[in-house]
């Protein structure tokens, strides 16, 4: 029986006091105990921001990696050995801009993996820059006349992309969110949980007070996550209304994994290789056999 | 008398040169010649002025030639720019369809396209191009007709038939219409032994896969690209699983990602993907993840000449990234040596557990040479990993970056044991957690360099062909080899005291390296390079102390010829 205390690290904790990352870190440690999901099996992957150093709070593998690279090395790492649990974790930063691309061709392969994402619409360890999702109008030390590109919507664009599990969560209802992780890591499949997190030092605009003023539960409303177009709508949904919740789930698309023969037998990592093997290829150059 | 024969095959791209030259190729090997097959192309699919050249000889052949004994003309540009290379040779060409404004008798015509038509359509044209070649050399018949039968048998005994009706017309008509029968008369030396024809690039892949690689991931790109092909053609086949990336950043991180869990993981590119990936190499650096690069060069900056050969790349690899970490690199310098060094790097790579560099450059990769079967049995599988027997030697707490003389700390792979396996790319400490003290990073920077000492020892020293000493030394590396050992068996036999010291592990240089240049070389030391600055020559300096005394550099993006060589040997005073 895994439990919470299974994966506490004892270390000091380098975010500022009242950082909406603290409820994520909670709600990650909730959903993987109550998953009974032992620490070696998971490998959380994280690039480059205070979103980055969330695995090392944690008690579990871990490759923190580069600022924009976490989804492709955490689909390495899961085509590699899919007996473990691949959570990337980055920051909307991390994942939108500078990884932007990666994230897009992630969804297209579809690992089974959980990408988590703290989106707080604010660059934190730069201090204080725009992010792809800042909203327009927000000024900073660079944007000084305001923000004036348009958001990138991370919601819309997975679910155009046919992403098999779109959701958004708040760090500040971390019993929602711990439900919303759980549900993303069961899912089989490519799953983006994109988190509202207040960032309490440079993001003045989009507060605690201001989300929780705006947020509202989907499965309150009685909405089934069932329809990409319903789904794309939702997604649409910002500003004085904030939905949370799953936006889209399929639950039949075959993953990357699924669609690759050379791991129906085994793990990658446990295929064997007989370096003899390529004397047979190599009678194909002896021949004129066409290559 | 020995054979040494030039076929040049010249047209458009699209136009089929590849395949008359391979078929050309194969129907010699088959007669126990040795083949040596380049091609020069521009990066365009239809149109532009291609041409592809064998080079044919009952000896083991190492370099390519400017001689031409045999023209296969499929457009004007062929004639127009190859005439002057021909050596008391014959232009086969099809008047019908190409202009001639030359009347010289060594211009021969056969109706390629009229002859094909009879046989069944234009397709066979190309086949009764071979055909003609061979009538006119009077090469055995059958050895051609095998080949078709081999290249075309998958297409069915219709298309297998009108190939060797079509190449047997061609034949006969040249035997028929040309003055003298046979122009020269190539008698298959018979041969017990079976070769392979083989570029750099599947010898690459070859070595991969023997090696046990397990995951490949790449964005496409010339002249690496043939890697990639290779080992994803035989990827079900031997548990590999290959991926197309959405660019070079995240094939590298894709590899690192897998290696890190435990898969023998590579990256194929060239020099402008290879921009992309360069942060992700210190990310192996630093997260001390084992990984194979694959570099095919070509000529830069940016994209430069995409089709075309250079050594260009080596400084750049060896400072590629920011900050100070060990890596090896490797120079293959033919199909034989790509295939046992890539293996060689796989071991580095798991071994020191940094990024292993194989380069290679456009002339390697896609020439074919004539080799000997590589021997898999001289292949082994060097993981140095953490097993479940010795798992007892890990702490309660794994420290993936153990503190170790060597510098090299015991790895783990995620998920084998109950330990947790933590990597960084911040600077960490052992257990790889982050850490920003100055104690911590003094030790385990001083802890990652360690592991270059080690690698050193286990770089092999560069080949001596020639005799052991000499008035004038020429010092290569990678790909130059045989045509370097080809200029010094020409100067040898003239009588000029001359040898070559040839690197193909460039990077950490052995300690040796300055004693056997100093004892290899009595006079002038001369570093041979493709590329405009003379870049190993610099390493050289740096890592060895040692100062060559001039350079003969080519930067045109065609490779060198023995006759390029001497002739700047001469020009620059070198050879009296």
């Amino acid at each position: 029986m895994t439990t919470k205390d299974d994966y506490k690290n004892e270390v000091e904790i380098e975010w500022c006091p009242g950082c909406g990352n603290f409820g994520i870190l909670t709600s990650v440690k909730n959903a993987l105990s109550e998953l009974d999901i032992p620490p070696h099996k998971v490998l959380m992957v994280s690039g480059i921001g205070q979103s980055g150093k969330l695995p090392h709070y944690l008690r579990c593998n871990v490759f923190n990696g580069l600022h924009g690279r976490t989804l492709p090395t955490a689909t390495g790492a899961k085509i590699s050995n899919h007996d473990l649990n691949v959570i990337a974790v980055g920051g909307d930063g991390d994942m939108y801009g500078e990884g932007g691309n990666h994230f897009v061709h992630a969804i297209r392969r579809n690992p089974d993996i959980t990408v988590i994402v703290h989106d707080n619409q604010i660059y934190g360890l730069t201090k204080g820059q725009a992010s792809p999702t800042s909203d327009i109008g927000m000024k900073t030390k660079v944007q000084k006349h305001g923000v004036m590109h348009t958001p990138f919507n991370s919601l819309a664009t997975a679910i155009s992309l046919d992403c098999t599990f779109v959701s958004r969560g708040f760090a500040g209802d971390v019993k929602h969110l711990s439900g919303l992780i759980k549900q993303a890591i069961e899912h089989k499949g490519l799953s983006l949980v994109d988190i509202l997190q207040p960032c309490v030092t440079f993001n003045r605009l989009n507060t605690f007070k201001w989300y929780k003023e705006r947020v509202y539960k989907l499965e309150e409303t009685g909405y089934k996550p069932d329809d990409k177009t319903r789904a794309f709508e939702k997604s649409m949904e910002w500003g004085d209304n904030i939905p949370i919740g799953v936006f889209y789930r399929k639950d039949d698309k075959p993953t990357f994994e699924d669609k690759l023969p050379v791991l129906d037998s085994a793990p990658l990592i446990n295929l064997g290789t007989d370096p003899s093997m390529v004397d047979e290829l190599m009678e194909e150059f002896m021949s004129a056999t066409n290559r | 008398m020995s054979v040494d024969f030039n076929i040049k095959v010249g047209g458009e791209a699209g136009q089929g040169l590849q395949t008359i030259g391979q078929i050309l190729s194969k129907t010699f090997l088959r007669g126990g010649f040795h083949v040596f097959g380049t091609q020069f192309y521009l990066s365009r699919i239809r149109g532009g002025h291609n041409y592809y050249q064998a080079r044919i000889s009952d000896n083991p052949i190492k370099a390519i030639t400017e001689d031409v004994n045999l023209l296969i003309a499929l457009d004007k540009a062929s004639i127009d720019k190859h005439f002057d290379e021909l050596s008391g040779g014959v232009v086969l060409v099809d008047k019908d369809k190409v202009k001639v404004d030359n009347d010289d008798k060594s211009i021969f015509h056969v109706p390629f396209t009229k002859i094909a038509e009879d046989v069944g359509g234009k397709i066979y044209t190309n086949t009764v191009a071979v055909g003609a070649a061979l009538g006119l050399l009077c090469y055995n018949f059958d050895m051609l007709k095998e080949v078709l039968n081999d290249t075309f048998s998958k297409k069915g005994d219709e298309i297998v038939n009108k190939n060797i009706e079509a190449a047997s017309s061609g034949y006969n008509y040249a035997q028929e219409n040309y003055e003298g029968k046979c122009h020269y008369e190539l008698e298959s030396p018979g041969s017990s032994q079976k070769r392979m024809l083989i570029t750099g690039n599947e010898a690459v892949a070859l070595g991969a896969l023997a090696s046990g690689i397990k995951f490949i991931s790449a964005y496409p790109m010339t002249p690496s690209t043939g890697v990639l092909n290779y080992i994803a053609a035989n990827a079900d086949r031997f548990g590999v699983v290959a991926e197309q990336a959405e660019d070079e950043i995240s094939a590298l991180n894709m590899s690192i990602g897998a290696s890190f869990a435990g898969a023998r993981s590579m990256v194929t590119t060239s020099g402008g993907g290879f921009s992309l990936m360069v942060e992700a190499v210190g990310l192996s650096g630093i997260t001390e993840t084992p990984v194979v690069i694959f570099l095919g060069q070509r000529p830069g900056p940016a994209t430069g000449l995409p089709t075309m050969t250079e050594q260009g790349d080596l400084e750049f690899v060896l400072h590629a990234a920011q900050g100070e970490f060990p890596r090896c690199v490797f120079a293959p310098k033919t199909p034989e040596d790509a295939f046992y060094l890539t293996s060689k790097a796989f071991n580095m790579a798991d071994k020191y557990q940094t990024p292993a560099f194989i380069m290679s450059d456009q002339y390697l990769a896609d020439s074919e040479f004539t080799c000997e079967k590589f021997d898999a049995s001289k292949i082994s599988i060097e993981r140095h990993l953490l097993t479940e027997s010795n798992e007892a030697e890990q702490d309660k707490e794994y420290k993936r970056y153990k503190f170790t003389s060597s510098g090299i700390s015991p790895r783990a792979l995620p998920g084998q044991f109950s330990s947790l396996v933590v990597a960084d790319s911040d600077e960490h400490d052992e257990y790889g957690h982050i850490d920003q003290t100055i104690d911590n990073r003094i030790k385990i920077n001083e802890k990652r360099l360690n592991k270059l000492e080690g690698l050193k020892m286990e770089m092999s020293e560069p080949e001596i062909y020639g005799s052991d000493s000499a008035d004038i030394t020429l010092i290569g590396w990678g790909s130059t080899y045989g045509t370097l050992t080809e200029t010094v068996d020409i100067l040898r036999n003239k009588g000029v005291d001359i040898n070559l010291v040839q690197f193909n592990e460039v990077y950490p240089l052995p300690e040796s390296v300055k004693n056997i240049l100093n004892k290899a070389c009595s006079s002038d030391l001369i570093c041979v390079e493709n590329n405009a600055t003379g870049q190993f020559s610099r390493v050289l300096k740096v890592e060895t102390g040692v100062s060559v005394t001039g350079h003969v550099l080519k930067y045109d993006g065609k490779p060198f010829t023995p006759r390029y060589i001497i002739h700047e040997l001469e020009s620059k005073g070198v050879l009296q």
